[in-house]
């Protein structure tokens, strides 16, 4: 795309630059050729200040050499890359070409090295040393920052190293979520369940699934209300990993724990989302992060 | 007062010295908060853990104090007292001069106030709300119509080039400020900038380093073309050499901002026009160096014994440098290792510490006994002492800067054969630490020799008295 609104930008830009870098030369050419007639005392004869005088001295010439090469350079620089308006310069550079170029080679460069771990399975790589440190500095570098360096997650961040899995913890589960990222999504179910009590009543029968703090009375009016939960959590409340449903009654609560924390839920729904890492990681990196993962929980 | 009882054969010196007294004052006061936030880069704990003693708000409170209260007052003081001596007339408007100081301490208090509050545009040397720059907007038109109202009175034909520098200075700060301080107003001390996105981005950046090209390199040259030739007692050495640095130096500045934006959402084609004419603009810098340095040729012997003119000549050294390291790091490859490090830390105090800091205070050294009618400062080897204070502590400070930015920058690319970074970016900060140290150390330094200026200078103002001086007759052929 253009970066700009029409043809006239370009032309101007190249035009003010082309004529700046000249007008430099053109300052320093005119002025060195000035011829300097000093008085006696070897100033140009003005005085302010009754001592403030001037020397005409000609301009140093490793100076006048110095400045000639710069501008020399700015205009080999502006034919070679883009600079003047729309023209693209003659080694045809791009930062994004760059990017996309250093990227390309350094994938290259690391073939070698992932290629005997590309034909092991995941259950193989997770028992293998090396994988498992290259894995453990893939998962530093691009999982630790949600996840924690422990992979113990924290509230909206899911623990690794637990056997919960929202959407499953098999090798190719794994590896589909880091690849493209996951979406959790839980739309806001307050008018589904009903009232306020209601509310309240089902938060805690979820309670009482997992054998909380619960009240039991309240628990009992829930448990019919329930059922428009079921159809993601299922019936028994244990989740759905098809769906990304998390289990109930486990006692692991991602968004937080209690009652409050709950209801806050069924209210207002949540929207979570893990980044896909497809662009950011080879096939076979994801291959050896993933092995790193379904190590911590299957020693 | 004196000004108002002074016959029209005088100076206006009262508001030279009011400028003078609070640049010495809000130098001690801008330096500490830097040597507070450098400490609290060492001990996070120095935060205290409330909002208004941050870092995050005492950093931009250091910055506007060192560059607007320091900086800004050395440059009124000096261009005032410069402009009457060199036109050999008194100010025009006297009283809009008064104004200016009030009104610019009332900034500078407002800034004080306001920047630990928490009020900020978000825009880096532009953070004070739009109250606040609608108030510098008017004390700026003030100046610069007490500025070229005086040049337009002047006694002498030719204007002196110290002016063309304070003319260019004046002019193009005011241009910078109203156009990147645009901004729609959202309440009392909130508002919304005039620009969005990388455009936002590319003019912050075109004010931005105007502010050190226009504020903190034309103004400060316009200083060193009075008080270098002056204090060494010598004719400035190449008047060719002033019109091709200053017409090249005002022109090519203007482009050089893009380079502070290299490999981000700014086209490709602007940052190579930035780095292109930051290297050009390389020459142009030099042009005032040499021309400050050999002025001395003739009175090289005069620096063992006079420490005022050992703080001209080697600000003019580290202006040197720095205006060499600049265009350096404006390449786009050097800039790859050291954008975002503190490399360019340490690359703006060394020309801010070294450059800024050693020609104001050279030049305050050599105005406060001339303006308090005494024959020199109270003591001689008080600045002495101040000199070598200052430039231990500025060596201090930003080699240890080189070496934690290149050491950083180094830290963050380091790859692993696997592709995985070596080092995590807490394990980059953690090495910092004793840079860190030492940069302190240099800061501490640099404050103990400015406080040791201001006992200097309250010392000389009160054994002496605001002197009355009379404007010499216009020499024959000037």
């Amino acid at each position: 795309m253009s970066d700009f609104t029409s043809n006239f930008w370009p032309v101007f830009i190249t035009a003010i630059s082309l004529l700046g870098i000249f007008g430099c030369a053109l300052l320093l050419w005119r002025t060195s050729k000035i011829k300097v007639e000093n008085t006696s005392d070897g100033t140009n004869g003005h005085v302010w200040d009754e001592d403030l005088r001037e020397m005409n001295n000609p301009l140093p010439r490793w100076w006048v050499g110095m400045f000639i090469l710069t501008i020399l350079f700015a205009l080999f620089y502006l034919s070679a890359y883009p600079g003047l308006g729309s023209y693209a310069g003659t080694l045809g550079w791009t930062q994004n070409g760059q990017y996309d170029q250093e990227i390309a080679d350094a994938n290259k460069a690391l073939e070698p090295l992932y290629a005997k771990y590309t034909a092991m399975t995941t259950e193989d790589l997770a028992k293998n040393a090396d994988a498992k440190a290259i894995g453990e500095r893939l998962f530093m570098n691009n999982c630790s920052q949600c996840h924690g360096s422990d992979a113990k997650g924290s509230r909206g961040f899911p623990n690794l190293a637990d056997q919960d899995w929202i959407h499953g913890g098999s090798p190719e589960k794994i590896k589909e979520t880091i690849t493209g990222g996951r979406i959790g999504m839980m739309p806001p179910m307050a008018a589904a369940v009903g009232n306020a009590e209601d509310v309240k009543n089902v938060a805690n029968y979820v309670l009482s699934l997992s054998g909380s703090m619960h009240d039991s009375g309240r628990a009992g009016l829930g448990k019919e209300k329930f059922t428009a939960c079921a159809a993601c959590h299922g019936a028994d409340g244990k989740g759905n990993q098809a769906i990304g449903a998390p289990n109930l009654s486990d006692r692991i609560w991602l968004h937080g724990a209690g009652e409050a924390a709950i209801i806050k839920r069924i209210n207002e729904g949540k929207i979570n989302q893990m980044p896909a890492q497809a662009g950011r990681l080879t096939d076979a990196q994801i291959h050896v992060v993933a092995a790193y993962v379904y190590g911590l929980s299957n020693k | 007062m004196q000004d108002l009882n002074a016959s029209s054969n005088t100076y206006s010196d009262g508001v030279i010295r009011q400028f003078s007294i609070m640049a010495v004052v809000w130098g001690v006061v801008g330096m500490l908060m830097g040597v507070i936030i450098a400490a609290q880069l060492v001990w996070p704990e120095l935060n205290l853990g409330l909002p208004w003693t941050s870092f995050g708000r005492l950093r931009p409170l250091h910055t506007n104090a060192v560059i607007f209260a320091f900086g800004g007052c050395t440059l009124f003081a000096t261009s005032y007292y410069v402009v009457q001596r060199t036109c050999q007339t008194k100010l025009f408007m006297p009283k809009l001069a008064t104004f200016t100081f009030w009104a610019w301490q009332l900034v500078i208090v407002s800034a004080a106030i306001s920047l630990p509050l928490g009020f900020t545009q978000g825009k880096e040397y532009a953070e004070l709300e739009w109250p606040i720059d609608l108030l510098i907007a008017v004390t700026w038109i003030c100046y610069a119509i007490v500025f070229f109202g005086t040049v337009g009175i002047r006694k002498v034909k030719h204007i002196y080039v110290a002016n063309w520098f304070f003319g260019a200075f004046i002019i193009t700060v005011a241009l910078l400020h109203i156009v990147n301080s645009a901004a729609m107003p959202a309440g009392f001390m909130k508002s919304y900038s005039a620009y969005a996105g990388v455009q936002d981005a590319m003019v912050q950046w075109w004010y931005g380093h105007n502010a050190v090209g226009f504020f903190l390199t034309a103004g400060f040259l316009g200083i060193m073309y009075y008080f270098v030739p002056k204090q060494a007692g010598r004719p400035v050495y190449s008047y060719s050499l002033s019109i091709v640095h200053f017409w090249a130096l005002i022109f090519t500045y203007m482009w050089a901002g893009p380079h502070h934006l290299h490999y981000t959402a700014l086209p490709d084609w602007t940052q190579s026009l930035g780095m292109a004419f930051s290297l050009v603009l390389l020459a142009p810098s030099w042009g005032g160096m040499i021309n400050g340095i050999m002025t001395m040729s003739g009175a090289w012997h005069k620096l063992r014994t006079d420490p005022i003119l050992r703080f001209l000549i080697v600000s003019l050294s580290f202006y040197g440098m720095s205006t060499f390291e600049g265009p350096m790091m404006a390449i786009k490859t050097v800039n790859s290792l050291s954008h975002y490090t503190d490399w360019t830390v340490g690359h703006v105090h060394s020309g801010a510490l070294g450059w800024v800091g050693l020609v104001s205070m050279g030049a305050i050294y050599y105005m406060i006994p001339r303006l308090f009618g005494q024959k020199q400062m109270y003591s001689i080897k008080a600045i002495e002492l101040h000199f070598w204070l200052a430039t231990i502590g500025i060596v201090l400070y930003i080699a240890a800067l080189w070496i934690s930015g290149v050491m950083e920058g180094l830290m963050w690319r380091a790859i692993n054969a696997d592709g995985t970074l070596t080092y995590t970016f807490v394990e980059s900060v953690k090495a910092k630490t004793p840079y860190y140290i030492t940069r302190m150390v240099g800061g501490l330094l640099y404050l103990s020799g400015m406080s040791i200026m201001l006992w200097n200078v309250i010392k000389t103002a009160t054994s002496g008295k605001a002197a009355i001086n009379a404007i010499p007759a216009v020499t024959a052929h000037a």
